[in-house]
């Protein structure tokens, strides 16, 4: 409570969190704001005083240099934005204070940040080294062994208010609550997420276990695993090729560009989902004049439906939807006492992706979320319980099957917490409402997924907007004939000038006389 | 690594003998079975003069059929297994012959302002077969906890406080690290995000008059100037009670709690948060 007496002024910064920050936070800051019951992770509980991103060992305080930058720049992989651009340096500032106003310990003494050297320079040895340590300090019991969030530990986590955690996937560093620099991931290393279940590894240089040189080589090798954030691109090329890849692992996919697909909660019909795990898709394409093959890779911790998952998927339902009913079990398994459930019971991963039925002309296409009663679309669905099929969407809530012998050809492969997927279709079909995939015309595509571990299904996914899909067109003869007609025309006309030249320059040469 | 580890056993252990026999016999503090070894009562202040200082011995009892011990799947973890060669189960309900271990006892009230000293002596908290030992801790403000890895495989120690800074600190291999709390808290879980079965709590006193009941439901708190007291016993799933005794020089008093498992709903207090102003 930040008691107020009457006529007096309000502390500076108040006026600024209870327009902008109390929606989610919270009035009095224990991050219970209106907008904070469809959050995971969930706004801070600044009560607390546990601030994950500093400069101060695990479990201190954070100084207000740490509280500015969070701040500035937000926490990536969370709702919560930058306001740099947004709020003066002044109201910013005010901010800081303010907040410390909600904690007691703000009474105590900050103490100062944690001292280190600077980082090594990068080399293959030292990142070779980086990854030694990875595994000497045990980073994969919760990061996996390709980094990707998926150890065996990850489905257990918790933060200190008994919320479902996910151990960050490190390969999309984007997504790092506190930046994704060397510097940054070292600094993590360090001082540990205070709330959360990442510990501070600062002792292991103390005990003399590894010198702080080696845990920069950890930051280095964790940076490495990340590429920059994906541009996003609109038209998703399928190139031609002679033959098809034939497998979703086939190498040939190694030489088809792949456009990343950014998706979201489904948050516009009920029920609707505030904490989806897929968050962006690969796409590649590819057509070779009959059949079109795709292929989505994306990253998911769990290979659904899984056991092991299973509490975990109860933990997220609970907090997500605190009126459903979470576990799955059958009155058999209650009546035995087993509340273990069957495995082909839980919910598998999916994916759907979405095109008009047909190819609109100029830039109208159908409703993005499965389309409406007045114009529906066209929808090939993979579900790792086994389903394949093609369907027409009238809306996410009216999805019917499209008749007829299955025609789409897929296959899927998990491993190290990433799918990949192949679908397969020829461009041409018999029957009403499927799509024929022309070539060199911008066909509407979208995208969803659904983690079955984490509750996923129906409404309750992840989403992309309308991108489009484009075949690249056969190239007919007539390009080929021009370029080749100007490399003659200049190599003729370089012959005959450098004849004429010596001409010049010999006089009449030996065939001279005959002309 | 086992060289230094068994020094730092052997000073530990010998430390806590000299803690335990300078506090008078430490009852609750000595551990039977490894099962339900409540951490030694801290080293008394010298505040009280031995002419004078006086002795609250305790039981806890337990009333009726005790739950069964809940196993640990500790499959994924074969090191921590191994050392479970019947079975790991949990330590939340530790009783043998109707007395119940792991009970926080401490002094909650009627030592006035008197200051006491920091024991030099730390505690320790050791990571052992993938469980805490002891599981329930008793320290004093501003005392060392030494952290122990005696698993050599990785551990995290997340403290979570209300009323003090916690930290979460890795320990990927054998080794010991210190840390301390600054004020009085009722209890501040611990658990480790690895196992996620790991659980203790510690209880952390401006004094040095708090243990922990043994496997024989046995604590003792000595040395205590002549006074009134009110003695609170916390225990994790059956909450909290506590009894008013008033002793005189020398005297020692007996006294005795008993818990149920109809207690299993009660409020289970931890730390309060700080009130702002």
């Amino acid at each position: 409570m930040v008691a107020q007496a009457e006529g007096q002024e309000a502390p500076a910064g108040k006026a600024t969190y209870d327009k902008w920050c109390a929606g989610c936070h919270g009035e009095e800051g224990a991050g219970d704001g209106v907008a904070a019951t469809y959050m995971l992770p969930q706004p801070r509980d600044f009560t607390t005083a546990l601030y994950q991103i500093r400069t101060t060992a695990s479990g201190e305080l954070p100084t207000d240099g740490d509280i500015l930058r969070m701040i500035d720049e937000g926490m990536p992989g969370s709702a919560m934005p930058g306001w740099k651009d947004y709020l003066s340096n002044t109201e910013r500032t005010d901010l800081v204070q303010y907040l410390k106003t909600f904690s007691r310990f703000f009474e105590d003494e900050v103490p100062p940040p944690v001292e280190y050297g600077g980082a090594p320079g990068v080399s293959e040895e030292g990142l070779a080294e980086g990854r030694e340590f990875y595994d000497k300090i045990e980073c994969w019991k919760c990061h996996g062994q390709a980094g990707r969030g998926d150890g065996p530990s990850a489905p257990t986590l918790e933060d200190d208010w008994d919320l479902p955690v996910r151990a960050a996937d490190l390969t999309e560093g984007w997504n790092f609550n506190g930046g994704y620099t060397t510097e940054a991931i070292f600094s993590r290393l360090m001082t540990g997420l205070n709330g959360a279940p990442m510990p501070s590894f600062a002792d292991l240089i103390d005990a003399e276990f590894m010198t702080e040189e080696q845990l920069w080589r950890v930051a280095q090798y964790v940076e490495s695993l990340s590429p920059e954030m994906p541009e996003v691109r609109e038209v998703v090329r399928a190139a031609l090729v002679e033959t098809l890849p034939a497998t979703v692992d086939d190498p040939a996919w190694n030489q088809i560009e792949r456009f990343y697909v950014p998706l979201v909660g489904q948050v516009i019909i009920e029920p609707r989902w505030f904490a989806p795990t897929v968050d962006g898709v690969w796409v590649q394409a590819a057509h070779d004049s009959e059949r079109v093959a795709l292929r989505f890779t994306w990253n998911d911790p769990s290979e659904s439906p899984s056991a092991e998952w299973e509490e975990w998927r109860q933990r997220v339902v609970s907090v997500m939807q605190p009126t459903v009913e979470t576990t799955v079990s059958t009155a058999e398994e209650e009546a035995t006492g087993d509340g273990e459930p069957e495995v082909g019971e839980l919910l598998p991963d999916a994916l759907t992706v979405q095109f008009s039925t047909t190819i609109p002309e100029g830039m109208k296409r159908p409703y993005f979320l499965m389309g409406d009663q007045d114009e529906p679309v066209y929808l090939l669905n993979w579900s790792s319980g086994g389903d394949t099929s093609e369907a027409l969407g009238r809306g996410m809530n009216a999805i019917e099957a499209i008749a007829g012998e299955t025609v789409l050809v897929s296959e899927s492969t998990f491993d190290e917490g990433q799918r990949r997927l192949l679908l397969s279709r020829a461009l041409t079909l018999e029957g009403a409402n499927r799509l024929v995939f022309e070539t060199g015309r911008p066909i509407p595509m979208a995208i969803f997924a659904w983690d079955g571990s984490n509750g996923e299904s129906g409404t309750q996914g992840a989403i992309s907007t309308w991108y489009f899909l484009y075949l690249d067109q056969p190239t007919e003869n007539i390009t080929y004939v021009f370029p080749m007609l100007a490399v003659l025309l200049t190599a003729v006309l370089g012959v005959v000038i450098v004849t004429r030249a010596q001409r010049g320059a010999h006089g009449a040469g030996p065939g001279s006389g005959s002309d | 690594m086992d060289h230094p580890l068994k020094q730092i056993l052997a000073l530990v252990v010998v430390l806590g003998i000299s803690v335990a026999t300078a506090c008078g016999g430490g009852g609750g503090g000595e551990t039977t079975d490894g099962e339900a070894d409540g951490g030694a009562p801290a080293a008394a202040g010298s505040v009280v003069s031995p002419d004078s200082a006086a002795t609250i011995n305790g039981t806890v009892s337990f009333e009726g059929t005790a739950p069964a011990a809940e196993p640990i799947d500790m499959s994924e973890e074969p090191t921590c297994a191994e050392k479970h060669p019947d079975g790991a189960v949990r330590q939340q309900v530790a009783v043998t012959d109707g007395r119940l271990a792991n009970v926080y006892v401490y002094v909650k009230s009627g030592l006035g302002d008197r200051a006491f000293p920091t024991p030099s002596a730390p505690v320790t908290l050791d990571q052992s077969g993938c469980r805490y030992s002891p599981h329930i801790v008793a320290i004093q403000a501003g005392q060392s906890l030494a952290i122990m890895n005696s698993d050599g495989i990785l551990h995290n120690i997340n403290t979570q406080p209300t009323e003090n800074r916690g930290f979460n600190i890795s320990q990927p291999v054998v080794m010991e690290t210190s840390r301390e709390f600054s004020r009085p808290e009722v209890m501040i879980p611990v658990k480790c995000d690895v196992h996620g079965w790991m659980q203790a709590f510690i209880g952390v006193q401006g004094h040095p008059y708090a243990s922990v009941s043994g496997a024989d439901g046995l604590f003792s708190l000595a040395d205590l100037p002549p006074g009134e007291y009110e003695i609170e016993v916390w225990h994790e799933l059956y909450g909290t009670q506590s009894q008013t005794v008033t002793i005189g020089v020398k005297e020692t008093a007996e006294v005795s709690f008993t818990f149920n498992s109809d207690m299993a709903g009660n409020h289970v207090p931890m730390g309060e948060p700080l009130v702002l102003r």
